[in-house]
């Protein structure tokens, strides 16, 4: 699949954006820490309390913690928001506010893993495609998960979508373009949508075994591993069957997310491919 | 003589009443149905002349393949072979496909794009790039999901693909304009491969630049050759 180029001095408005939003990105880190900084710190205050003669009279300074050579955020993306309500189906069901709930039970399910969670919206507003991969793209070691639920399709399966192959073509030469950021990433979040989508087979019988290919828009600009999934979908007759749902799709995300951690190491280098 | 002409001028008229109030009721009728028939739009008025692709006497029928909803599988697109008199023009060829795709399946349950979205222009560029352009109703109309749309594009691509071999790539507009998405989700800003041979190609002539453009929050983490190795393959 070729991506046409065009929007220069817009793509070119939109990396400074990233860039800006990288010098401000703790901001925006969910207060749950990493599991790691805490315990280092403690180790390190142990260790001086030990020995009477280590003690400084001066207020010591903790050394840094180990960093993660692999992922430890997440950014959830529920989609839609604002005046778009996404896929409305009968009594009034909308999209916007299930993923919306859905969401917050990923969430759960994650920090409970250990992950820092970000979220692209936790209310009714509708940031740009391209505001919701900022975030992302301004972190170090981060997946995005953008969560739906689809008008059609057999009520019950969940479906886990990734770029398609093709869509690791990218002009060849000089700083990859913002319209391609995922590029380098197709390999990566095949291998990450097929470990949750194996995960919601075993509890959503109809599902497919493997992640799905289609092009989101969403999906293109973002800079890291990134899945979309769609839950089926606004055609039942009662919510309450879509809200059933959300634990086991939250647990298979975490659990497919725990399953890719391993495979998931940085590059050493700012910039450099995954 | 004066008495029998006004007799029958009188009769006459008689006659004439009776026709005029039996025929009333009857035009009454017709006048309220008239009234019912929606005039068409813009739309509906280019449709149907966009739709008016000329078909030639010498126009082979061949058997040719559609790609709808499978009746087996709802997420899957299934071919069905039906019998058309298509043109040897690729262009035309490619308008009589696509207009019998939009005028959808027996089973309407089936369709994968909307009964009211019309194809107002299709042409192909020198480097086998078609370009299709579609009414209003394709975005508007068209379920909102990543399902659904994805399917949508995949039954224009794979139709195309199956019937009109000079067709490599896709590219839809939407009442002449590049969308972002189709209804929410799938991208449309891109152009699709239709040709999988070429899809193929692409994947395995994958050239990827060394640098991102925006660079990681940290520096300190070493590379992982395995990783690294696999995604240059």
């Amino acid at each position: 699949m070729h991506i046409s180029n065009g929007r220069l001095f817009f793509r070119i408005i939109l990396i400074s954006s990233a860039t800006a939003l990288l010098a401000g990105a703790p901001l925006f880190l969910s207060s749950a820490k990493s599991p790691q900084q805490p315990a280092s710190g403690a180790a390190v205050i142990a260790q001086q309390s030990a020995s009477p003669i280590a003690t400084p009279p001066y207020p010591t300074i903790p050394a840094p913690a180990p960093q993660r050579t692999g992922l430890n955020i997440v950014v959830i993306d529920p989609a839609h928001g604002g005046t778009d309500p996404g896929a409305r189906g009968a009594q009034g069901i909308r999209e916007s506010d299930l993923v919306l709930d859905l969401t917050f039970q990923v969430r759960r399910a994650l920090e409970a893993q250990g992950f820092q969670v970000l979220q692209t919206r936790s209310g009714n507003e509708n940031p740009s495609f391209d505001d919701r991969s900022t975030l992302a793209n301004a972190q170090r070691g981060a997946v995005f998960v953008t969560l739906h639920i689809a008008s059609t399709g057999l009520p019950g399966t969940a479906r886990v979508y990734t770029m398609p192959e093709s869509a690791a073509t990218a002009p060849t030469g000089g700083v990859l373009g913002w319209d391609h950021a995922q590029a380098p990433y197709v390999t990566l979040s095949r291998r990450f949508g097929d470990a949750v989508q194996g995960q919601l087979a075993q509890r959503f019988k109809g599902s497919p075994n493997n992640a799905q290919s289609a092009a989101i828009r969403q999906l293109r600009t973002t800079g890291a591993p990134a899945i979309a999934v769609e839950i089926c979908s606004v055609s039942v007759q009662d919510r309450s069957d879509l809200d059933r749902m959300m634990p086991g799709v939250a647990d298979a995300i975490a659990r497919g997310l725990a399953t890719f951690r391993p495979s998931y190491v940085l590059p050493g280098e700012p910039g450099s491919r995954p | 003589m004066n008495g029998n002409w006004r007799t029958w001028v009188l009769v006459g008229l008689g006659f004439a009443v009776v026709i005029a109030a039996i025929y009333f009721p009857v035009l009454q009728r017709r006048v309220k149905t008239t009234a019912k028939i929606p005039q068409p739009t813009e739309e509906q008025a280019r449709r149907e002349l966009t739709q008016a692709v000329a078909q030639s006497p010498l126009d082979a029928v061949v058997k040719t393949k559609l790609f709808w909803t499978s009746s087996e599988d709802e997420s899957a697109l299934a071919p069905v072979t039906i019998e058309l008199a298509l043109s040897k023009d690729p262009v035309l060829r490619a308008k009589q496909v696509l207009n019998t795709l939009l005028a959808g399946p027996v089973d309407s349950d089936l369709r994968t794009l909307p009964p009211d979205a019309a194809l107002l222009a299709f042409y192909i560029l020198p480097d086998g790039t078609a370009v299709a352009d579609f009414s209003e109703a394709l975005a508007t109309s068209t379920p909102s999901g990543i399902q659904s749309e994805q399917m949508a594009v995949d039954s224009i691509a794979r139709t195309l693909e199956s019937n009109v071999p000079q067709v490599k790539r896709l590219k839809i507009l939407i009442h002449g304009q590049e969308l972002d998405t189709l209804a929410g989700h799938v991208d449309l800003t891109q152009i699709f491969v239709v040709d999988s041979k070429t899809a193929q190609r692409g994947a395995i002539t994958l050239d990827l630049p060394a640098r991102l453009a925006f660079p990681p929050a940290s520096t300190a983490a070493a590379p992982n050759s395995s990783v690294a190795k696999e995604s240059r393959r």
